[in-house]
């Protein structure tokens, strides 16, 4: 047996990653396929670019540009779909085995995410050399500082992301077909994150209530501080923790009633 | 002291009651109506440290059920439930390590990967270290006789080469108590005969006990001295195999193909007649005549293929239950 909870905690991490990975490259053209459908803000790109109207917000072509890369990039490694994993496990009654091991089964959906994205990073960067080519100059180095923190609120919004498929996830327990209330959130996470147009071209009353939701922390928030723009950084970095620390328990909480729910119901 | 214990167990699902039509689909949309279907009523027995028991029971019977209460995937509606010192159903760690569950229509193997990537995370996931995970893995593969089959992707394997891996990924940990749902489900003969043997020698060996369901006699003869019948949630039955034979196949099914059609009754005095479809025939015969009504069939007709088999248990059960034998 392993000596420490700690030393236990990381060959089991070791293990569940690797294995993950190994499976992800088993999908990899499939993944390589999901990379290229992430170009939303790509696009937004283009079209922003073509009508000028970043001009109106403070922002040149160029920041316009950089800030466009910036989401892509945060969107690829902030994807999260933990709810699609956990139904088609729970329908194809996959999930039963993994409740019988000592390990919470989110767990390994954790490991596959963070496989994936490993297995993700070398199509990301052929598409960003592509860009390069064909837009010269809106490729950008940022500061290491500023690169250090990108990735930070990255990794913290992707375990916000999670956290928040997480608790829908657990409306499996007393729906089949959660995966509908997720599509629900889709459509204030794409116009409120920033993913279609950044903040500062929202109307001033639009962009108060988007700041009272998690989405602008999600996309526009880690893109400012790669492409370089001016942001609190104290004050993105405060409201993700503090969405963190809210749901966490919550998830935490409507896990254990979601496992007695589908004790009680049948397996 | 008896590591299974049930007393009273008992489980009632609850399930959706949809009229069929348009009618019934509106009104279950805006009026869900369910009722309570029992499953498991009142069920107790316990098993000691290194039995292997046989659950046996039709379609529908409760056999999954109780499988699941014991393994701790469901809470009991009542009744109480201990297994290796714990309440199933809390899931506790030390619970969790000291018991395993295959499902033969189910997976824990990841699809397309090779088994021993599963096993790895499972050495990790149940605290066995690098060196003592090989050793097992080498013990067991050894018993299954598997060897390069753990290298290739799972979707790769035969149905029974998959069994056998997940048996392995199952006793990897060394559980003290192994349920099984059905493993020989869909096997070819050799197969079965492979899995059984393994379990036979894992118990032998390990004192590991096993509690198994399955719908084959042939895996419940080899390996269970002792057996427990549910029928419609009811334990009706728990003892030796043997009184349990005497009581469920008394005959034995031959099938015939003939040359040529005959009526049924022509085959009145041989046995009784179950079906008899031009050129095919099935009859029940008693074990004791059977010798004799073989070769007087085979002297009488133009007999094509004559197979002798036991029926089906969950036939026999089903007229066991019909004819009132157990009630």
């Amino acid at each position: 047996m392993s000596r420490s909870p700690l030393v236990h905690g990381l060959r089991v991490a070791r293990a569940l990653f690797t294995s993950q990975y190994a499976l992800m490259l088993e999908y990899r053209a499939e993944i390589a396929l999901w990379a290229l459908s992430g170009v939303l803000p790509l696009i937004m790109l283009g079209v922003w670019n073509g009508s000028g109207a970043g001009a109106d917000a403070g922002l040149s072509p160029l920041q316009l540009g950089r800030y466009f890369l910036a989401a892509f990039v945060v969107r690829q490694f902030t994807i999260v779909w933990v709810i699609q994993a956990f139904e088609e496990d729970n329908l194809q009654g996959r999930l039963s085995p993994y409740l019988l091991q000592p390990l919470p089964p989110l767990w390994r959906y954790l490991a596959a995410h963070l496989a994936e994205q490993v297995t993700r990073l070398p199509f990301v960067v052929v598409i960003l050399a592509l860009v390069a080519l064909v837009l010269p100059g809106t490729l950008w180095w940022p500061s290491p500082l500023s690169f250090l923190l990108a990735v930070v609120a990255t990794h913290l919004v992707f375990l916000l992301r999670f956290l928040i498929q997480s608790l829908i996830t657990m409306a499996c327990f007393w729906s089949e077909r959660a995966a509908a209330l997720e599509r629900l959130q889709m459509i204030p996470y794409l116009f409120l994150s920033g993913l279609v147009a950044p903040l500062e071209t929202f109307p001033e009353g639009m962009r108060a209530l988007a700041f009272a939701t998690p989405f602008p922390w999600m996309i526009w928030f880690p893109a400012r501080l790669l492409s370089g723009g001016e942001v609190d950084v104290a004050a993105g970095f405060g409201a993700l923790l503090a969405w963190i620390a809210l749901l966490l328990p919550l998830t935490l909480l409507l896990w254990k009633a979601g496992i007695r729910r589908y004790s009680a119901m049948g397996a | 002291m008896p590591i299974i214990r049930a007393e009273g167990l008992t489980k009632t699902y609850r399930v959706a009651d949809k009229q069929p039509g348009l009618r019934g689909t509106l009104r279950h949309f805006f009026a869900r109506r369910s009722r309570e279907v029992p499953a498991v009523k009142d069920v107790s027995f316990s098993i000691e440290a290194g039995e292997i028991v046989g659950f046996l029971g039709p379609n529908g019977a409760g056999k999954t059920t109780t499988l699941k209460m014991l393994s701790g995937l469901i809470h009991p509606t009542a009744g109480t439930v201990e297994v290796a010192g714990h309440v199933p159903y809390r899931r506790q760690g030390n619970f969790l390590r000291s018991i395993s569950l295959v499902m033969g229509q189910k997976q824990q193997l990841i699809w397309d990967l090779p088994p021993l990537d599963s096993l790895r995370v499972n050495a990790a996931v149940y605290g066995l270290d690098d060196a003592r995970a090989k050793r097992r893995i080498t013990e067991l593969a050894e018993m299954l006789e598997l060897g390069d089959e753990l290298s290739r992707p799972v979707r790769k394997l035969s149905l029974g080469e998959r069994m056998k891996a997940e048996l392995l990924a199952a006793l990897l940990h060394r559980p003290s108590v192994l349920f099984l749902d059905e493993p020989t489900l869909g096997l070819d003969v050799n197969a079965q005969a492979r899995v059984r043997d393994f379990l036979a020698d894992i118990n032998r060996r390990t004192g590991t006990t096993v509690l198994l369901t399955s719908h084959y006699m042939g895996d419940i003869t080899a390996l269970c001295p002792r057996v427990l019948l549910i029928h419609q949630g009811h334990l009706f039955h728990d003892g030796p195999l043997d009184e349990l034979t005497e009581r469920l196949a008394p005959c034995r099914e031959v099938r015939l193909e003939l040359k040529d059609p005959a009526p049924a009754e022509a085959f009145a005095g041989y046995g009784a007649v179950e079906s008899c479809q031009g050129h095919q025939v099935r009859l029940l015969i008693p074990r004791d005549r059977l010798t004799a009504a073989v070769a007087r069939l085979l002297a009488d007709f133009a007999v094509v293929d004559l197979e002798v088999s036991e029926p089906p248990v969950e036939e026999l059960i089903g007229r066991l239950f019909r004819q009132g034998v157990v009630a």
